[in-house]
């Protein structure tokens, strides 16, 4: 790397190096279109910083030619776009993260592109970013997109901006022109929660105002972009916060050794501090700080260490160790920002995981409160939440969860959402606070019990849950089998269709939002007549496998028998004893699972039913033999 | 309050990534050069789970065509950090004889390394794998995730890479998959050589400088390491003071001339020279963006 030829390099390294080892580092995103000449900038200070590599600018020089868009003079753009793909586009996609160096700081850039369906990468970019540079073309001023990109890094709690008023050169340097861009941006930030603002005039073309004070701005006396960047102070805040350390690993090597090992991500450890491991509750003294270079007196927030307690106490993942003078809450409700980062919408009542710090729990996410326009930053009315879309919703864990509020403590209060069945990461979320309202509902104590209501009935109560496209023979084999049980003298009650949508799920249309809602009813229902003392039959398409986990997992495991009726699309659409399905083919009915909308076949049901090779009375009596074989009607 | 420098953090986010990776896995393993990266990601994986052995093997993917000094360091350091060294070489390539003279640097890559690596790690059935590779290697590079998806067939999709938030890593696989871990993502070659420097980490001898017997071929200069180094006719080895910037098979890894015989020379002589790390190695010479493709064929 053809650093500036450094004196102190050439003449003593070692002293060069004990200096470079005492740099601090800084974390930046750049939020900018591709027109405001952002990978221009990020080209030029890889370049000013003279961390261009000969070999990469003669590939510069050559791909400048080639498809460069300065008429043969260096294109920095170049140096920094990535994947083949997007280097034909022009545009950038995805985060790129690039590092630079200099005599005081290492650099981490997260290059995110500014276009608005990318919304998620700029987050993504700014979740791990202590200062956000935010580009304006001069010529322009401040945009929708300028505010779009100051809302979502103010989102992300980033609370020190850089504005980087561009392209200066090509309104001949005016101080006019940057002043009042400076005065509009400051007045619309006035509402965001930024504690510093330093604005820039530059051109990244020119390099002007980057490294060096531009002889073209001589009215300008601040800082250069780079200058800031270095001396800036990103106040170590989190050092100040109440000590948090959530448990990554139990680092057991023999019996006599048992830490707990995890990053700190707020405030301080020493050994004898009073700590309390949550959500359990219990507390003790901190014995060591062991790490493999020394026992430490003391560590800070960025650390990752391993702690040793003074007394015998259950510590496991997932748990938070925490400074038993001031604890984090606990809870299983909360209101949270959440931005969607999935194709597939955010379906409310869907079961999704929720990893926060090192803790994973099933969490279900409620019907937004409201989303946010993110450029006008206006509240609208939302059913659910789409790719790259902002709302407020309420979200409810199966588990008690330790956290902060994010804008305390960012790694304590934020949480991803992951889908259980692809594994993507669906959402990236912001606890705010904890609603109090787990706190009030206390469940009745019941005295006559599911047993009780049971053995009254001489049965196992169970759920039958059939599930199957439409026209594949469910409600008629679900009745038959009600019918038989009825007559062996069993107490049961068939759910479906047409006495669930027509009374308690009438509100309910056929999008997935709805769909998702209509089973998880009936799931609840279902579960509530199991606990009732009944074998409950459930015919519902019930097209997706995330909700009929859902209804298994409202039950015991032994409790839950899944039917898959199994008929292939040709057949059921050739029975069409509804008509249904020819209506959807002609277009006068949305959503119609296997035709618009998808069917998620069962891996491992309990009974698979073949109706192209079974009637359905046989089906029935396959299903009665089940249900004899699993002892629940008796022989 | 103490103020954390760059390298600190460094470590501290390598180490909560070892961490991590490993409460979310069930058959880990680590993936083992023998290159200074390799030693740098050793040395942090002793970190991270001190004082427990690191709870992983080694695997390394050998090609037999590495440099004598590389097989001396690798065995000793497995031995050195007591955990379990897996040495496997591709049955196919074994049988055929594959190298780099009659087969061609394209398909000796192809076949000992990428195709080795899938099928070790379909062997042993090794669902999350850490590598040590780094963002500011490469331009392609610059996007990869820390914790990076791969379908059954071993293949990088950018499509199928998830967004990653704040430190918290998304390591659920679906059945088949298996995800790559990169803990020296927010490295840079320099930061590298910094750590090695401050704490004094050991690396193979070949990377100071030292008379070394070399034919120049091409530009490029190509250490004789052993008797199965074919010669043009004409040729002869040369001895000259050479030291490598990056080490694979000895036939394609060119040297440079230094004269940097110990840590800080190299280190001077880095950070005063122009090309860039990986123009040493002759694979990622065969097209533009071919570090890129080779990533979606399963190769690291």
């Amino acid at each position: 790397m053809s650093h500036v030829a450094n004196e102190l390099l050439e003449t003593d390294v070692e002293a060069y190096l004990k200096e470079h080892e005492n740099k601090s580092m800084l974390r930046f995103i750049t939020c900018g279109s591709v027109d405001d000449g952002k990978s221009t900038l990020i080209g030029r200070l890889l370049y000013d910083s003279h961390l261009v590599f000969e070999d990469h600018l003669a590939a510069l020089e050559a791909d400048s030619k080639k498809v460069g868009t300065q008429g043969g003079d260096l294109d920095f753009a170049l140096l920094v776009d990535g994947l083949a793909a997007e280097r034909e586009q022009g545009i950038t996609i995805d985060v790129a993260y690039r590092f630079f160096s200099t005599e005081q700081r290492k650099f981490i850039v997260a290059d995110t592109p500014g276009h608005e369906q990318y919304t998620r990468n700029m987050v993504t970019g700014a979740s791990t970013a202590d200062l956000a540079v935010i580009l304006i073309d001069a010529r322009k001023g401040v945009l929708t997109q300028t505010r779009r990109h100051s809302f979502l890094v103010s989102l992300l709690g980033i609370k020190h901006v850089v504005l980087a008023i561009n392209k200066l050169d090509l309104v001949d340097y005016s101080q006019e022109v940057f002043d009042s861009i400076e005065s509009d941006y400051r007045e619309f930030a006035a509402n965001l929660s930024f504690t510093d603002i330093v604005a820039i005039p530059m051109s990244a073309l020119r390099g002007d105002n980057i490294t060096s004070p531009s002889e073209a701005t001589p009215w300008y006396t601040g800082p250069t972009l780079v200058g800031h960047l270095e001396t800036v102070e990103i106040e170590d805040e989190i050092q100040h916060q109440p000590f948090r350390l959530p448990v990554q690993w139990v680092n057991r090597p023999d019996l006599d050794f048992r830490g707990f090992s995890g990053q700190i991500v707020g405030g301080t450890v020493r050994p004898g501090d009073r700590v309390r491991v949550v959500p359990a509750g219990r507390e003790s003294t901190v014995a060591r700080i062991v790490t493999f270079d020394r026992d430490l007196d003391e560590a800070v927030a960025g650390q990752s260490v391993t702690l040793t307690l003074a007394d015998e106490i259950d510590v496991s993942r997932g748990d938070v160790l925490v400074a038993a003078e001031s604890p984090c809450a606990v809870a299983d409700q909360f209101e949270a920002h959440i931005v969607w980062m999935d194709e597939a919408e955010m379906l409310p009542g869907r079961p999704y995981l929720m990893k926060i710090g090192t803790r994973t729990i099933g969490a279900t996410v409620a019907q937004p409160k409201y989303k946010v326009n993110v450029n006008t930053l206006e509240h609208t009315a939302a059913k659910t939440l789409e790719l790259n879309e902002i709302g407020v919703c309420n979200i409810n864990v199966d588990r008690p969860v330790p956290f902060d509020a994010y804008d305390d403590n960012r790694e304590m209060g934020a949480f991803i959402l992951v889908d259980r069945f692809s594994n993507a990461t669906v959402a990236a979320g912001m606890l705010h606070f904890a609603l109090r309202r787990a706190d009030n509902v206390h469940w009745q104590a019941i005295e006559v019990d599911k047993l009780a209501h049971a053995a009254l009935k001489g049965q196992k109560p169970c759920v039958v849950w059939f599930t199957g496209l439409s026209g594949s023979g469910k409600s008629t084999i679900a009745n038959i089998l009600e019918r038989k049980l009825h007559q062996l003298g069993r107490h049961t009650y068939l759910l479906d269709g047409d006495n669930v949508r027509h009374g308690l799920n009438k509100d309910l249309g056929f999008t997935d939002a709805d769909r998702v809602e209509n089973i998880r009813r009936v799931a609840e229902v279902a579960g509530l007549m199991v606990d009732a003392g009944l074998i409950v039959l459930v015919s519902f398409i019930s097209p997706f496998k995330a909700e009929r986990r859902l209804a298994r997992d409202r039950v015991e495991a032994h409790e839950f028998l899944e039917v898959y009726v199994e008929t292939p699309l040709e057949v059921a659409e050739q029975r069409d004893v509804k008509g249904l399905y020819a209506k959807a083919r002609r277009g006068e009915l949305a959503n119609f699972t296997g035709i618009d909308s998808p069917y998620e076949a069962p891996e491992n049901p309990e009974i698979r039913v073949d109706t192209t090779t079974l009637d359905a009375e046989a089906a029935a009596d396959a299903i009665l033999e089940h249900l004899r074989n699993e002892g629940i009607i008796g022989q | 309050m103490p103020h954390l420098t760059h390298l600190q953090r460094l470590e501290a986010e390598s180490i909560q990534i070892f961490r991590e990776a490993v409460s979310e896995s069930e058959r880990p393993v680590m993936l083992y050069s023998v290159g200074k990266d390799s030693s740098v990601m050793l040395h942090l994986a002793a970190k991270a789970f001190y004082p427990s052995k690191p709870p992983f093997p080694l695997l390394h993917v050998d090609t037999t065509w590495k440099f004598q000094a590389m097989y001396e360091m690798r065995d000793r350091m497995a031995a050195q950090v007591g955990m379990d060294l897996l040495v496997y070489q591709n049955p196919d390539c074994v049988e055929q004889g594959i190298n780099p003279f009659d087969h061609g640097s394209a398909v000796h890559t192809d076949m000992w390394k990428t195709e080795g690596l899938k099928q070790a790690l379909d062997q042993y059935g090794f669902d999350t794998a850490f590598g040590g590779a780094r963002r500011d290697e490469e331009k392609s590079r610059a996007k990869e995730r820390v914790f990076s998806v791969r379908s059954a067939q071993h293949r990088w999709d950018p499509k199928r890479q998830r967004p990653e938030l704040w430190s918290l890593y998304n390591a659920r696989r679906s059945p088949g998959e298996s995800i790559r871990v990169f803990p020296l993502s927010n490295w840079t070659e320099l930061d590298i050589w910094q750590y090695i420097n401050l704490e004094q980490i050991e690396i193979v001898p070949l990377y100071y400088a030292a008379p070394r017997p070399v034919v120049e071929r091409d530009g490029t200069l190509i250490m004789v390491d052993d008797e199965r180094m074919r010669l043009d006719p004409g040729e002869t080895p040369e001895l000259r003071s050479v030291r490598f910037r990056t080490l694979g098979c000895y036939p394609l890894t060119g040297a440079i001339e230094s004269e940097a015989a110990d840590l800080h020379g190299i280190i001077q002589e880095m950070l005063l020279t122009t090309s860039s790390e990986r123009q040493g190695r002759v694979i990622d010479h065969d097209s533009s963006g071919s570090m890129e493709k080779k990533k979606q064929e399963g190769y690291f």
